[in-house]
Formats: C-alpha cells, structure tokens, sequence
C-alpha cells in the first residue's frame, strides 16, 4: 500500500499546512463535494466540506460519531441532497439529475452498509443477484456465474446460497453486502464502518477484502470507519470530521486531509487524541452536559 | 494546523470564553405555538401521503410490477387474511341476528330479519368491519416491514441498487390491496349472510321461506356494488397508508412500533371518513339515477 504523501485535496488544505505543496498536477477527481452544508431540521450537521477524490484513491474518512461521515456518503451516492454545496460525480452535479440519470450513476456505485442491510426476504443468491436483475443486464446463467464468481472471492461457499440472511453471522452478512455491492463492477466502493461489530479477525478479513477490491478491480475507495487499524491498512489519504456543536462558526469541519502517517504526530490536539482513542476531557465535558 | 484551527474549542480567543456555536434567539413555547405546530405537521403529513400516493399510482403506470413481488403480496394479503375475514363476517351476521331479532319479534316483523341482517352486511358492516380487520392485519405488517427496511438500511439499499423503492415495495402492496379486498368484502358479505340465516333460522325459529324471500326482495345487485366500490378505495387507503408509515419509520423498536400503531389508526379513521362520503355520494348518484328508488334502512 503507498502511504507516499499526497497534495491536500480538501477545503481544509489551510487546515493542514505541514503538508508539502506538490508540483504535480492534481488528479481528476472521480467524486467531488463542494462547499457542502447539509441540516436536518434546523439541526447542521455539515457545513462548509469540501473533497475531492481522484479516481483509484482509497479515502478514509474519520471522526466520532454524529460528525457527518455516513451523511458525507449517502450525499456521494444521492441517497441525501444537501442543503448547500454540491455534489459531482464524474463531472456530473447529482443534484441535476432525474431519477433515471441518478440510476444510472448509482450503477456505477458499490455500497456496502454498516449492517449489511441484505434483504431480510430474500435468498443470499438473490440478494447478491439483485442488481444484475433489476437492471436486466445479463441472463440467468450468466447471473448466476456472477453470483458465484462474487461469493468466492469473499471468501462465501457455494452451499450458503440458499440461505435467508438472518441465517448468516455478522460477518458472512458483510461479505455477502460485499459480494453484492461487487456484483455490478462498481468503480467507486463506498464502505459505512465495514468492521463495526465484527471480531478482530474478520474485521482484518473484511480489511484485506477492501484492499483486494482495490488492487483486483481498481475501483476508488472510500471508507468511513472509526477503526484505526482499517486506516492504517487501506487508507491512501484521510479526512477526519470534527462535530459541529464542538467547533467554533469560524473553525473549518475537516481537522485533517492528508496522509494517514500524518494522523499520529498532527500537531491539533483533537486529531491526536480521535487517533490514540483516549477520551481526554470528554467525560467531564459529557458529564457536565457540553458533549 | 494554523492557530485558530488547532485551538480546541474550549479554549478562549482574547481571553473571552467562545460559544462553540451562535446562540439562537429563544422561542416562547405557548400553547398556542404548540397547537399551531401541530396542525402544520398535521396538514405536511397529508400532503406528504398525497405525493406518495401520487408517486406509487405513478410508478404502478411506468413499471408494471414483476410477477416475483406480486406473488408474495397477492398471496399475504389475500389468501393469509381468508381466515380472519371469513370468522369476523360470519360473526358480524350471527350478531347482528341475535340484536335485531328480539325488536323485530315485539313488531311481529321477525321474518324481514334476512332483509335487515343482509343488507347492513353488503352495503355497510361486510366492507367496514373486513376492512378494519385487514387494516390491523395486513396495513400494520405493511408498516412493521417497511419501517423494519427503512431502519435496517434496506430501502437505501433497493435505492444503490437502482430499483426505486417505491415501485418496489409500495406498487405491489397497493395492486395486491386493491385488487383482493373487495373479494374478502364479497367473502365477509357471503359468511356474514350464512352465519346470519343459521342464527335466525336454526336457532331463533325464523321461517326459512320469508326469510329468504324478504332478502331476496330488498336486497339487490346494486347493493352489493356498492359495498364493493367502497372497499376498493379502502382497500387503496390501507396500503397507501402502511406503506407511507413504513416508508417514514423513526429510528429504533420504538419507532416500527410507533409506525404499525400509527397505520392502523389512521387506516382506521380513513376507512370511517372514506365510508361517509362514499356513503353520501351513492346515495346521490342512487337518487339521481332512480329518483324513486328508496332503501329499507
């Protein structure tokens, strides 16, 4: 994996002013967002984020919980508008876009949600199979080669098929999304905390099928976790997000763009402690009502 | 990191301690505020359900549901409800015998029972009370399910995976209501007018011939329609409602259940509104069409 520095691509590139400025130039950004605020009934929860993505980049994007990360996600894929800013993909503002265009983008998107969401009523071959389906790309037995195909390659045997989802260990469950947000060739993979309640084992299975996704398949990456261990083995570039109620109106939300070697020895403090997983102040200041 | 961005947010800027965000305006919360709030979240909903109702009706036209999502649906809101109306309507006439026999034998008038019982069955109590019973069984599941989807991640799920979730889940729902509960009407009607001549004749000696003779005489073909126009647009209601529960379920347990609760009451109340005015306007169109015609009751 490089972990070689990379220009910021971020708004808050003042924010990170150790990072070397690069002659090189900037990489087409497959997924970008710009000025991006998003509320949700009067409550902010976003204000002001710009990224930009370039394409076969795997972006980790950090933060405690609440600061927006999988808000930040459901905006790339269109599943959220935001409420100022916009978002690009491949050049094309979603914004803009009717329900077909916006599905046609989406088929060019693999997701793989915190718990899987697998279809409670469905089979894992239809789950996995659903996609090719609904679009009506391919007939059965060249579906049903792909189904195959996406459930050994996470490592799923042939006999689970059949089964209903709620069959499945946490783990299985991930894969099988996995195997499903695959199935359709994305190039970008979104990730909502794909190690969250998962044991260290398949939390690291789960981490070495993200990086052979992005080495077999070279699709771009972004993965919203708050799980260092999965920073540091996929991460090319980190974004950590900082809650709004926390920051002042004049702070920028992204504390950190760069590289993920870069988190350790940052110099702001909040990046320090998110990074070393040490509560600090925090429990007075949630005791004492200000969390 | 500049200074300002690498301050904490505890920290002071001029030796003034700084808010970590601008304070807003307070808002005086009266009753009056309240009520107001309520009444505008009330009337968003509405309008909220008529675009959803809008948008299914829209998607039902574009894309013809798959047979692999009717099945299922046709089959859970059809033939899984067969044993729940078929018992409540047979009840409903049985009841309604044993109330209206005793007032009716004091008038000497016990054999127009049929007439009675049969038609308060097809144009009123078979529609509302089969209704009713599919507005707990199938509008509450409807509002279980979906919730359950919508909390599990599932309905953005159908959404990455490029099928609209409305066409998915709510167009199936919809077509399966409407199309099968005016046959579970027609079944309450049919079990409610055995269970109600069982009663009568076999238990409270009505004479089977007058009886059958007094149904047959006021209760007619026109009847029956309207009990059955009725139940498809209660039918469309249920699902409409569940689905739009579902489809806005709050987070949590909590929230599915809040959502199941909510479909049925509000099913409920929109199958008694819908009644009334469907009611009023058959009425109408009956006496504008047959200025002469008149109902027994």
């Amino acid at each position: 994996m490089s972990t070689a520095p990379r220009p910021p691509l971020g708004s808050a590139a003042s924010a990170v002013p150790d990072s070397p400025a690069s002659p090189a130039p900037e990489p087409r950004a497959i997924v970008e967002l710009d000025r991006i605020g998003m509320e949700f009934r009067h409550h902010q929860v976003l204000r002001d984020v710009t990224i930009r993505v370039p394409k076969r980049q795997t972006l980790c994007v950090i933060g405690e919980s609440g600061c927006g990360k999988t808000v930040l996600l459901k905006l790339m894929i269109g599943l959220l508008r935001p409420t100022r800013g916009s978002v690009r993909f491949d050049g094309h503002d979603l914004n803009r876009l009717d329900s077909f265009e916006l599905n046609q983008v989406r088929l060019r998107f693999g997701f793989l949600f915190q718990m899987a969401a697998l279809f409670d009523s469905l089979s894992i071959y239809d789950n996995v199979a659903f996609g090719l389906r609904e679009h009506a790309l391919f007939d059965e037995a060249r579906i049903r080669r792909i189904v195959h195909d996406r459930l050994r390659e996470v490592g799923l045997p042939p006999g689970i098929e059949a089964k209903k989802p709620a069959e499945l260990s946490g783990g299985q469950r991930k894969r099988v999304g996995l195997a499903r947000a695959l199935a359709l060739d994305p190039e970008v993979m979104l990730y909502d905390e794909p190690t969250t309640g998962l044991d260290p084992i398949m939390s690291d299975v789960i981490n070495e099928l993200i990086l052979q996704t992005q080495r077999t398949k070279h699709t771009t990456g972004i993965v919203v976790t708050h799980d260092m261990k999965t920073v540091r083995k996929v991460a090319d570039r980190v974004v950590m997000l900082y809650p709004l109620p926390r920051l002042r109106p004049d702070e920028p939300q992204i504390l950190y763009d760069g590289p993920p070697d870069g988190l350790e020895d940052h110099p702001d403090p909040r990046v320090r402690q998110f990074v070393r997983g040490e509560a600090g102040e925090r429990l007075s200041e949630l005791t004492q009502g200000r969390g | 990191m500049d200074a300002t961005a690498s301050a904490s947010p505890s920290e002071t800027e001029g030796g003034r301690p700084t808010p970590p965000s601008a304070p807003r305006a307070p808002v005086e919360d009266s009753p009056v505020r309240r009520l107001g709030e309520q009444f505008f979240n009330a009337v968003a909903e509405v309008g909220d359900l008529a675009v959803f109702s809008a948008l299914t009706l829209m998607w039902l036209i574009r894309r013809r549901p798959r047979k692999a999502t009717l099945v299922p649906n046709f089959y859970l809101i059809g033939v899984k409800s067969m044993p729940v109306v078929a018992v409540t309507g047979m009840f409903i006439g049985m009841v309604l015998a044993v109330q209206t026999h005793g007032q009716f034998k004091l008038m000497g008038m016990e054999t127009r029972l049929g007439s009675v019982i049969n038609i308060s069955l097809v144009k009123e109590l078979g529609p509302v009370l089969a209704a009713t019973m599919l507005a707990g069984r199938v509008g509450s599941a409807m509002a279980a399910e979906l919730g359950t989807m919508r909390v599990t991640e599932q309905i953005d799920a159908l959404d990455v995976l490029g099928a609209h979730p409305i066409a998915y889940l709510s167009g199936p729902r919809l077509l399966a209501c409407v199309l099968l509960i005016p046959l579970l009407t027609l079944m309450a009607d049919f079990m409610g007018i055995i269970g109600g001549a069982v009663v009568s004749i076999q238990m409270l000696g009505v004479d089977s011939y007058h009886y059958w003779a007094h149904s047959r005489d006021y209760v007619g073909g026109l009847d029956i329609a309207a009990g059955v126009v009725k139940s498809y647009f209660f039918g469309g209601a249920i699902a409409l409602i569940g689905c739009h529960r579902g489809f806005n379920c709050s987070a949590g347990a909590e929230g599915v259940g809040k959502a199941a609760t909510e479909a049925f009451v509000v099913s409920f109340v929109a199958i008694l509104f819908l009644d009334f005015c469907l009611g009023l306007l058959w009425n109408k169109v009956e006496l504008a069409i047959w200025p002469d015609s008149g109902t027994l009751i």
